[in-house]
């Protein structure tokens, strides 16, 4: 789960890391009483969104008057953002952060994740902030560096200072890299999350080492134990589909082509969308119905993928183990009786309960295509979608 | 021969009583396997399926001498109970939960690392562990399963039914099937398993199925390159994966350009696996290093 650039800054500076003065708002007339308050005389107005890209795609503004502060924000709320991260629907923008202007001298990266070949928590820092940080490891990676945690003693002061001193940092920029360091690991393990990232983490012109813009990404597993982070989620930033999808308990990602699957398993289902691509079809979303599929949880998948105007055909790929073929079958048949179906149906079911779900789909008297095998089924499903 | 276990392996289940522990429990015994007992904390003393139930690990092994132990905990508890099952003594762990924190993982991980280098974990967030016809410690449907020569390791849970059914089918059968797990951080790695499948007579081809993110297959592709003489055959899934979206699996996510399934082909490849494109071909693809 993603959080807003206004929410990642509210848990570093819980954590102990500066960031500038800054004021979230939802309407214009809370905007210019933010500025008011901020006092100026310059404020940047920042479109909060799920996506990067946000400078370059207008989203982030300079303002130097109330009068600008208020048009900007007139203009950007309600709109939609779009980044080269968004795709071509783009974000909604409900929420603006009002921030105080600061003079800057110098700009870093910094960021924490987990390194899995290293199995540690580890943190990265680079001189060249504010830039796409792929891009610079791309071109320069002698300019990424990494400093891994041992996860028994935590992050320490001399691997701070060393990897400050390496970023090209003085004396007292190290001093307080040390603290942010130190902040932004503890908010990575306390808080649950998969990223943390700077950037730019800035030093002001009085000296002051900042968390300029911050994004946040949580371990989606762990937000049982978070009230406080699990309620920043926003649904208006996913796509509607993949929120449904999350509320009910399956794993979706909509994507471009005709071709709706539903698969058990996400690594069939990868499989599948592979298969698809292979015979000259283009998936049109990833979805594993998961383990503990229910008639009910099935018949909603079905649904969902019914419900994108995107898909021409139906592939349907089931290998049964903890779920049952003839679940998989009975929720197939549910939602299609709620709902109709229009679109050509190709079902490849295997394994547990095999014989009961093929004979329950041949009984259904529904307009359904058997498939063997997985390669005979992606390519009946894309002879269909082609129609 | 087999890997990791056989018809000897005294097997506990740890959430013995929970519905998931109790479903594939009766089905691990109805397959064959060596189910000495149970735990489920504060029923110590009880029976369930005709098996004791004891309320620590400690106990079990005590009792029973159980040496494997798989794992049906609800995910905030599944951490600590492969730590207990570690502690107690148990070799051959299969923790099967989905959903655990990456933190817990890391910390077990560590733990398990420096405190008890000699056990090996499969998962979590897997199918388990069969030895066909031996031993089922897992959620795989063991009818399709067939004892054999081929060893397959598997990221992915319905992806191994898939190389178990087809190399059943190409009458090839299994020696030792594995699903080490979607999560980016898990116990027995691609190497770890080939280390052991290369040293075990009766598997004689190995079905490697990776998946993006990471780096896991590519490591494995350098070991094969190096160490495996025995015929691999191996697929990737994801190659229509787009970048930045997580596919189901914690652990399957294509980042920073990093762990795309071309990169992972190309170096399996190059390690001397045979490659394919399909998942559907994988049975053919190994049935023809075994003519006849």
């Amino acid at each position: 789960m993603n959080l807003h650039e206004y929410q990642a800054k509210e848990l570093l500076q819980q954590f102990g890391v500066a960031i500038p003065r800054g004021i979230k708002v939802t309407s214009q007339q809370e905007a210019v009483e933010a500025a008011k308050e901020l006092g100026g005389p310059l404020w940047v107005v920042k479109a909060q969104v799920h996506a990067g890209g946000r400078g370059k795609a207008g989203g982030v503004k300079l303002a130097r008057s109330l009068q600008d502060v208020e048009e900007i924000s007139g203009r950007l709320l309600g709109s939609t953002l779009h980044t080269h991260q968004t795709g071509p629907e783009g974000v909604p923008i409900h929420a603006l952060l009002i921030q105080d202007g600061v003079d800057i001298t110098k700009e870093y990266y910094l960021s924490c994740l987990v390194d899995r070949s290293k199995k540690r928590i580890i943190l990265i820092g680079s001189s060249e902030g504010g830039m796409d940080i792929e891009e610079v490891a791309a071109k320069t990676p002698e300019k990424i560096l990494t400093l891994t945690v041992d996860p028994t003693a935590g992050v320490q002061p001399y691997q701070a200072r060393d990897l400050g001193f390496k970023m090209g940092m003085g004396k007292k920029e190290v001093d307080q890299l040390v603290k942010v360091l130190s902040g932004v690991y503890n908010l990575f393990v306390h808080k649950d999350c998969s990223m943390v990232e700077i950037n730019p983490l800035i030093v002001t012109t009085d000296g002051q080492v900042m968390a300029l813009d911050a994004k946040v990404s949580l371990d989606d597993n762990a937000l049982y134990r978070h009230k406080d982070t699990a309620e920043m989620r926003d649904p208006t930033q996913e796509d509607e589909r993949e929120h449904i999808a999350h509320e009910i308990g399956l794993n979706y990602v909509a994507l471009d082509g005709s071709i709706g699957c539903m698969v058990n398993g996400a690594g069939l289902a990868m499989a599948t969308m592979d298969v698809i691509k292979l015979h000259g079809g283009e998936p049109a979303n990833f979805l594993d119905v998961g383990g503990g599929a229910t008639a009910d949880r099935v018949a909603r998948a079905f649904k969902l993928i019914l419900s994108s105007s995107k898909v021409k055909a139906i592939l349907v790929n089931i290998f049964g183990g903890i779920v049952r073929c003839d679940t998989i079958a009975e929720g197939i048949i549910t939602a299609v009786k709620e709902v109709g179906l229009t679109l050509p149906v190709v079902v490849r079911l295997q394994g547990t309960n095999v014989e009961a779900g093929r004979e329950m789909l041949a009984k259904s008297g529904m307009n359904i295509m058997a498939a063997d095998d997985l390669t005979d089924a992606a390519k009946m499903a894309v002879a269909a979608a082609a129609k | 021969m087999s890997i990791l276990i056989n018809k000897d392996t005294k097997v506990i289940c740890q959430g013995f009583t929970g519905s998931q522990g109790t479903f594939h429990s009766e089905q691990a015994i109805a397959y064959g396997t060596n189910l000495v007992g149970g735990i489920s904390p504060g029923k110590g003393g009880t029976t369930h399926l005709g098996k004791p139930v004891f309320n620590t690990v400690y106990d079990a092994v005590a009792a029973t001498g159980a040496d494997a132990s798989m794992i049906y905990v609800p995910a905030p508890f599944a951490g600590d109970a492969i730590l207990e099952a570690a502690d107690a003594g148990i070799k051959v762990i299969a923790c099967i939960t989905e959903g655990i924190p990456v933190m817990d993982m890391l910390k077990v991980k560590a733990v398990l690392t420096n405190n008890y280098p000699d056990v090996y974990l499969i998962g979590p967030n897997c199918p388990g562990v069969i030895t066909p016809g031996a031993c089922k410690m897992g959620i795989m449907p063991g009818h399709i399963h067939m004892p054999g020569k081929i060893g397959i390791v598997s990221r992915s849970g319905t992806l191994t039914y898939e190389a178990v059914y087809q190399t059943t089918q190409a009458g090839l059968g299994q020696s030792t099937c594995i699903g080490i797990g979607g999560d980016p951080i898990h116990g027995m790695s691609f190497v770890d398993v080939l280390t052991l499948f290369k040293d075990d007579p009766q598997t004689e081809g190995i079905v490697m199925v990776g998946e993006i993110g990471g780096s896991a297959e590519e490591e494995g592709a350098a070991y094969i390159k190096a160490n495996i003489k025995k015929p691999v055959v191996a697929y990737i899934a994801g190659v229509t994966a787009p970048p930045g979206k997580r596919m189901g699996h914690a652990g399957a996510i294509i980042m920073g350009g990093k762990g795309t399934a071309k990169d992972k082909f190309a170096a399996l490849e190059a390690a001397g696996a045979k490659i394919v494109r399909s998942p559907a071909d994988i049975g053919a693809a190994m049935k023809a290093f075994f003519p006849g």
